[in-house]
């Protein structure tokens, strides 16, 4: 029953949000079909679909993680933003040349810089969480604020593209560190295998490993895991490193794999979208890739579909969030068997 | 520097700028503490003020007058809380899940709605907000306000009363510390949450509408900009206390008008992003500040279920 909820799930969202959209003129079947279409329908559009699947999977992975030891992590925003920021700091042209080191060496920089980056930023509410008792949520909300400024702090100043006419852009990252493209003349790149390796990495740590042992004890109860000895707060910390990181990773593959800078609108909500895909998961890893995959095509659908038939964009975002609310009450009720008595 | 600092602060306009900021934080943390002190954790306080916001100020835009407004806020505000009522209290889920799924529906509800209505606009329509009623004009600072500002600051001690003096107010209280000693009293724990969140989401709704119908007079995307985990950071500053928690809304509001100045006058000392980050640095130095003497409401985050210990 469980496995079935997510199914339920989009159903009803679909359902829920057809009103939705004959409120916006347009006929409900086509939208739907123009949605799918625009997500599945072809080369292009399934190529769009996982190369925006990437940057969600690793958003998403950050989330599940987190969650399974609960420890509300709201800062995948802040942290993307961060990992990306990073990666042009190790692997960027500052001043034309950038560091003068072969991008053997660059490449595992940067990719190290953005997972510490993204990590570090999650350390602090950790510690505060551990430490003050401070509550996560409130504070790595707002850390995705301080983020996004430090990041428009940079490119204003010491990270600013010179050729970039006052746009806010940072300098362009090194053409070599640039993730190769999987299927020629489209945009999809390695890093969404790389992703995929990495949900398979979250997966064994989450299944086969003592940490993973030890985040679905402290998740499950935190005192019993106290009580029987394990150092809660340490594995809260380890718990927010790993969520930071990926989160950090999925900025870096955003810049390497598509954008070449950080911009201020490099990620529309990635971050937050990856809660909604963990829980679409279950926080389970594996189905964070295909969660991932599904919110990606609803975004990417939406786009192509907005543009035929006028429905606003805004309609995945409804979507994507009714699937939130909805999967929420339906792995509640799948929890529960329904009886006869006769 | 430091002499500019104290006129700034002393002068008239400052007050005046300090209140305005003020009221939304007054009105969006009472409703974050009339949810805690139930019990109920709310986090959907910025996607409902996002949606209280766009309602009211749509009403108004079809020729609504502004209290029908502030009005159709208020209930769609309380809508969003029946739903997170539902899903936190009836379905028992995950307060902090909930919260955020009702901040992602209310928001993308209201940016799509916007479109829908406004295909195609690139300047924002304006309405003609609240004006500061001429019966007050001469008070000093209080005269330049609207009549909102007034209602946020009559919600305090509204809300202190109730809580403190009457017996819906020791319900609410009591279900937020020991559902089952109110189960015990023959009264519904699910009913008062239910009631809690729901009048509290009014007040989130309202606190977005000032923004549409007295600070600006149009709606934009992203103008609540976190100011609703603002007020989740300021009930804890205020320990879940109506008094503080004004205290704490005024505080914040003047660091803010301060900063604005600050940024002003001493142009290009620093970025301006600093002194933007200031806001929300402030607030996890709030949290970490209060979080050792926080008198966290005992049932918080803790979801009732009949019959289980």
């Amino acid at each position: 029953m469980l496995a079935l909820a997510p199914f339920a799930a989009v159903l009803f969202t679909l359902i829920a949000s057809a009103p939705l959209i004959a409120a916006a003129g347009a006929p409900v079947l086509r939208a739907y079909a123009g949605l799918f279409a625009g997500a599945f329908g072809g080369v292009l559009a399934i190529t769009e679909t996982l190369t925006r699947a990437t940057p969600l999977m690793l958003t998403g992975l950050a989330a599940a993680v987190a969650f399974r030891a609960h420890f509300y992590n709201i800062g995948a925003e802040g942290q993307l933003y961060l990992g990306a920021i990073a990666a042009v700091l190790v692997g960027g042209m500052h001043g034309g040349t950038g560091f003068a080191l072969p991008s053997l060496v660059l490449f595992p920089a940067m990719l190290l810089a953005g997972a510490l980056a993204g990590a570090l930023l999650l350390l602090g509410p950790a510690l505060l969480k551990t430490r003050f008792g401070v509550d996560e949520v409130v504070t790595t909300l707002l850390t995705n604020f301080l983020a996004l400024l430090l990041v428009s702090l940079l490119l204003d100043g010491p990270m600013k593209d010179p050729l970039s006419m006052g746009w806010p852009q940072s300098v362009a990252l090194n053409p070599d560190l640039e993730l190769t493209k999987l299927v020629d003349r489209y945009r999809l790149h390695t890093g969404f295998l790389l992703a995929l390796a990495l949900a398979a990495l979250v997966w064994f740590i989450d299944a086969r490993t003592a940490l993973g042992f030890e985040m679905h004890a402290v998740g499950a109860n935190a005192r019993a895991a106290r009580f029987a000895g394990m150092p809660v707060g340490w594995i809260t910390v380890k718990t927010a490193l790993l969520s930071g990181a990926l989160a950090g990773l999925a900025g870096v593959f955003e810049v390497a794999g598509r954008t070449s800078y950080v911009t201020l609108d490099m990620s529309p909500g990635y971050g937050y979208s990856g809660i909604v895909i963990a829980m679409l998961a279950q926080l389970n890893p594996l189905g964070v890739v295909v969660a991932a995959i599904f919110v990606a095509g609803v975004l990417v659908g939406a786009d192509g579909m907005s543009r035929a038939l006028a429905v606003p964009n805004y309609i995945a975002d409804v979507i994507v969030a009714l699937s939130l609310l909805s999967m929420l009450v339906a792995t509640m009720f799948a929890r529960y068997r329904i009886r006869w008595r006769g | 520097m430091g002499g500019e600092i104290l006129d700034t602060i002393l002068s008239v306009p400052f007050w005046v700028a300090v209140l305005r900021i003020a009221t939304p934080l007054i009105l969006g943390t009472l409703g974050v503490l009339l949810c805690e002190r139930a019990g109920v954790l709310n986090l959907g306080i910025e996607g409902i003020m996002v949606a209280g916001a766009f309602s009211g100020w749509l009403a108004v835009f079809h020729g609504a007058s502004l209290w029908t407004g502030v009005l159709v806020a208020a209930v769609v505000g309380a809508l969003f809380g029946l739903l997170h009522a539902f899903l936190t209290v009836w379905l028992a889920l995950s307060q902090h899940v909930s919260g955020l799924g009702v901040t992602l529906f209310a928001t993308s509800l209201s940016y799509f709605s916007y479109r829908v209505a406004f295909p195609k606009v690139t300047t924002p329509p304006v309405i003609h907000p609240f004006q500061p009623p001429p019966w007050l004009s001469g008070i000093p600072v209080l005269g330049e306000q609207t009549a909102l500002t007034l209602l946020a600051l009559a919600a305090v001690p509204t809300l202190m009363y109730v809580l403190y003096r009457t017996p819906t107010g020791l319900a609410i209280r009591m279900v937020g510390e020991s559902p089952h000693a109110v189960e015990g009293q023959g009264l519904s724990v699910h009913g008062l949450r239910t009631g809690a969140i729901v009048a509290g989401s009014a007040l989130m709704g309202v606190a977005g509408a000032f923004l549409t119908l007295s600070a600006f007079d149009a709606f934009f995307f992203t103008m609540i900009n976190g100011r609703g985990w603002i007020c989740v950071a300021l009930v804890v500053f205020a320990s879940w206390r109506p008094g503080k928690a004004l205290l704490g809304a005024l505080l914040f509001a003047a660091f803010d008008a301060l900063q604005l100045r600050l940024q002003q006058s001493s142009g290009g000392v620093l970025p301006y992003q600093v002194y933007l980050m200031l806001p929300y640095a402030l607030s996890i130095l709030a949290l970490v500040v209060m979080a050792r003497r926080a008198a966290y409401p005992q049932a918080l985050m803790k979801p009732y279920r009949k019959g289980e210990r």
